[in-house]
């Protein structure tokens, strides 16, 4: 790693009149990296790989690809090639006229064209398949059609736009392992966007979460689970209980917040907020369901959270127990089923307790809506 | 209700095709006037005729050379025109639609004169003289043609257009292509069938225009303006050829591209031939599950089989057939008449003079001058067509009713012989 091309977004503003879909964005993309940007659906991530590639230029700050500064530069000059989220394979030309699209723009002769596209076409295992159109083949041999495309131009960045959306889930499960392995095979930067976190999460080296035009926290992926900065990071990606109230007392990193429903619940503060937070600050606890277990010693306060039974469900690698929680919400606990037979707790009041170290406290803000 | 469809259909059908098919008839019927009805013989020289007239040939050249030229510029301007629409700030594009699509709402002879008008005002302003290619017929034509059949074009290519994927220009940009290949590589052949139609539209459309071209085509009059004065100065049915020559061939045209189109469906559907289902005979590769083909070939084993027909048979026999029928009938007519006058004359012989008489008697002497004057102010030709009319040229034996209305109707001229009597 660090061999490949960076980039790097300087305080980056793209507005569109007066509505801003990107807001003093500063990114550094190490270069032969795996770098995603994750967000909702609207959150300005298209936008930023647009600016990236040159179909759009940013109204303020800079885009350096490779230390240059990109300002005038247009899309067909960067050393950035792009996979559209619908793929936009040329539907009249063949596959491997598609593949070396590139070459043709060069003035490059048909014939070593087609080496080229054969060389290509092995890599992405359609040997043979080099003569039919984009229409006859199926959604995920169009899909690698698109990336030996985009690697035929032999840029020095990567860019895909959700490429894996319209997928069906086993194919996209598959196409992650591939994608990682294709990026480390051929070494040069990859920037991915995407809403889903599953996607992100595991063939990233770093992630950007964002919100609204503005990036979150950008980490790697454990730290963006265990350690999320903002509670929309918290609640955006993986699944999490949110416990509201006000913070009673603060030491040693960690906090006791007095919630309205649960009483005091101790946990670790978390993102910025460790060095800023203290009692009577209105505060947000998150505790992953798998972070719960059922209480052997119920005498114990500050790490346990009582509750009504009102759901339980088995979904093979978990059993999943719904709590009545705050605010009409459910809390959430997941156990993992290690084959033993459980009785029903419907019904029934159920003492949680969890490990403060894996519980979060943020400052109050807004949650990623469900 | 299934009989009450039918009769819809050929209803229908009857009012859409019939008059094609009264007028293509009247091509092959030998009568100087283009009729169906009544029958006389079966020729095929009007096609000669046809092919003889100058001015329609003449006609038919201008209006390829025209319909090309208007093809070419509606094609390029009504491409242009939907980039355009496709491109432009979303508030103006309403406008724009409404300005770029007006003159097709415009009357086609406002367009004609206005671009008589501009034209000449163009070229006064630069100074020619009247015979500069301002005032050419041809150009004049193509442009005026073209302001509104470029219109039709772009209609044609915003349809198209509205299912392009603009990602597919992005992505050739992105992978190098500079705007020039990017629109000459992705978007051009994209738009290709759209280029297609649009051109058949466009030809059709300059083909048959009549309205604006009347006002510019100066020394160049085209088909329809030719056609136009023809019937003016009277037609004949070579006309009716013509009209059948291009039924058969839209009709070929039309075949052909159904033939097209099902052969590229049956190969997409890629499924069994149909054969194979029916089992026993099978027909031909290109006539499989294609009634298009089936219907194209019987044309063409008819149209060969017409030609063949039509150099070997001659109408001549026919028309000689026909004529000495009508001097036949005619002269029977002529008989008839004499031999009532003879029967006139010997009854006045037995009844002795009364006051008729004395006009019956120069009358009668009339008869053979009568007959005479009367012939030669109608054309032999048409004294021939018009056998039983024909007669009564010596029917003014009653000079009161002889001169006026009556003189044409046979059925008249029998009761005044008869009150006459």
């Amino acid at each position: 790693m660090g061999a490949g091309v960076g980039v790097e977004l300087k305080d980056v503003w793209i507005r569109f009149g007066d509505f801003v879909a990107v807001r003093e964005a500063n990114v550094n993309i190490e270069g032969g990296s795996f770098f995603s940007f994750l967000g909702p659906s609207g959150c300005g991530k298209t936008t930023i790989l647009r600016a990236v590639s040159g179909f759009l230029e940013p109204s303020d700050g800079q885009v350096l690809i490779g230390g240059k500064d990109m300002a005038g530069i247009g899309p067909n000059k960067r050393p950035t090639a792009l996979i559209f989220q619908n793929l936009a394979l040329f539907p009249l030309m063949k596959v491997w006229e598609n593949i070396t699209f590139s070459l043709e723009v060069q003035g490059i002769g048909a014939a070593d064209r087609r080496k080229r596209a054969d060389e290509l076409l092995e890599m992405i295992a359609l040997t043979g398949q080099g003569d039919k159109l984009p229409s006859e083949l199926s959604g995920g041999q169009k899909q690698r059609v698109a990336i030996a495309r985009a690697l035929c131009a032999q840029p020095d960045v990567l860019l895909l736009d959700e490429p894996l959306s319209a997928l069906d889930l086993k194919l996209r499960q598959h196409m992650r392992t591939e994608l990682r392995q294709i990026q480390q095979r051929v070494g040069i930067t990859f920037i991915y966007i995407t809403h889903d976190q599953g996607e992100a999460l595991t063939m990233s080296d770093r992630v950007a979460v964002m919100r609204h035009g503005i990036i979150d926290q950008i980490s790697d992926g454990q730290s963006i689970y265990d350690d999320p900065s903002t509670p929309f990071v918290a609640s955006f990606v993986g699944e999490n209980n949110v416990f509201r109230g006000k913070v009673k007392s603060v030491e040693n990193g960690m906090a006791v917040v007095s919630t309205n429903r649960t009483g005091d619940l101790r946990a670790r503060i978390g993102g910025a907020a460790k060095n800023n937070l203290k009692a009577g600050d209105e505060a947000m606890i998150f505790i992953r369901p798998e972070a719960f277990s059922i209480a052997t010693d119920t005498g114990n306060t500050g790490n346990q959270v009582k509750a009504l039974v009102t759901n339980e469900e088995f979904e093979g690698q978990a059993y999943n127990v719904f709590l009545e929680g705050d605010e009409g919400k459910q809390i959430k606990m997941s156990l993992v089923n290690q084959g033993k037979v459980r009785s029903s707790s419907m019904g029934k009041d159920m003492t949680l307790e969890y490990d403060p170290e894996q519980a979060t406290v943020l400052p109050k803000g807004e949650l990623a809506s469900e | 209700m299934k009989v009450f469809l039918g009769l819809y259909l050929v209803v229908f059908f009857g009012y859409l095709l019939g008059p094609l098919v009264i007028m293509s008839i009247t091509g092959f019927n030998s009568p100087g006037f283009p009729r169906a009805a009544p029958w006389e013989c079966l020729t095929f020289e009007w096609f000669d005729v046809l092919y003889n007239d100058k001015r329609i040939v003449n006609g038919i050249q201008n209006s390829l050379i025209i319909g090309i030229g208007t093809v070419i510029l509606s094609v390029v301007m009504g491409m242009a025109g939907s980039l355009v629409l496709t491109q432009i700030w979303p508030k103006l594009r309403a406008t724009y639609y409404t300005i770029v699509i007006a003159p097709i709402l415009i009357p086609g002879v406002v367009l004609g004169i206005s671009t008589l008008v501009f034209w000449d005002r163009i070229n006064v302003m630069l100074g020619f003289t009247s015979d500069s290619f301002l005032h050419n017929g041809i150009f004049l034509t193509i442009l005026g043609q073209s302001t509104f059949i470029a219109s039709y074009c772009m209609l044609v290519f915003v349809a198209r257009l509205q299912r392009f994927d603009v990602g597919l220009t992005e992505a050739a940009l992105d992978l190098g292509a500079t705007n020039v290949q990017a629109f000459r590589k992705i978007l051009l052949p994209f738009l290709k069938p759209a280029i297609g139609s649009a051109a058949v539209l466009a030809f059709l459309a300059s083909f048959e225009n009549y309205n604006t071209t009347t006002f510019t085509f100066g020394k160049y009059p085209t088909l329809t303006i030719e056609l136009a004065q023809k019937v003016r100065y009277g037609i004949n049915p070579s006309i009716s050829t013509l009209a059948f020559l291009i039924v058969v061939l839209t009709i070929v045209g039309a075949l052909s591209h159904e033939i097209y189109q099902r052969r590229k469906q049956l190969a997409l559907a890629n499924g069994a031939p149909v054969g194979a289902v029916t089992g026993g005979f099978q027909l031909p590769k290109l006539l499989r599950g294609n009634p298009a083909a089936i219907v194209m070939v019987i044309l063409a084993v008819g149209g060969f089989s017409t030609i063949w027909f039509a150099s070997v048979y001659s109408p001549e026999a026919c028309k000689i057939e026909v004529r000495e029928e009508k001097r036949a009938h005619q002269q029977q007519l002529i008989d008839q008449i004499k031999q009532q006058q003879i029967e006139r004359e010997q009854q006045k012989l037995q009844k002795g003079p009364d006051i008729f008489g004395a006009d019956k008697n120069p009358a009668g002497t009339l008869e053979s001058p009568g007959k005479g004057s009367f012939g030669s102010v109608f054309d032999p030709q048409n004294l021939d067509k018009a056998g039983p009319e024909g007669s009564t040229a010596p029917s003014s034996a009653n000079p009161g009713a002889g001169a006026f209305g009556s003189v044409f109707d046979t059925q008249n001229l029998k009761k005044q012989t008869e009150s006459g009597n």
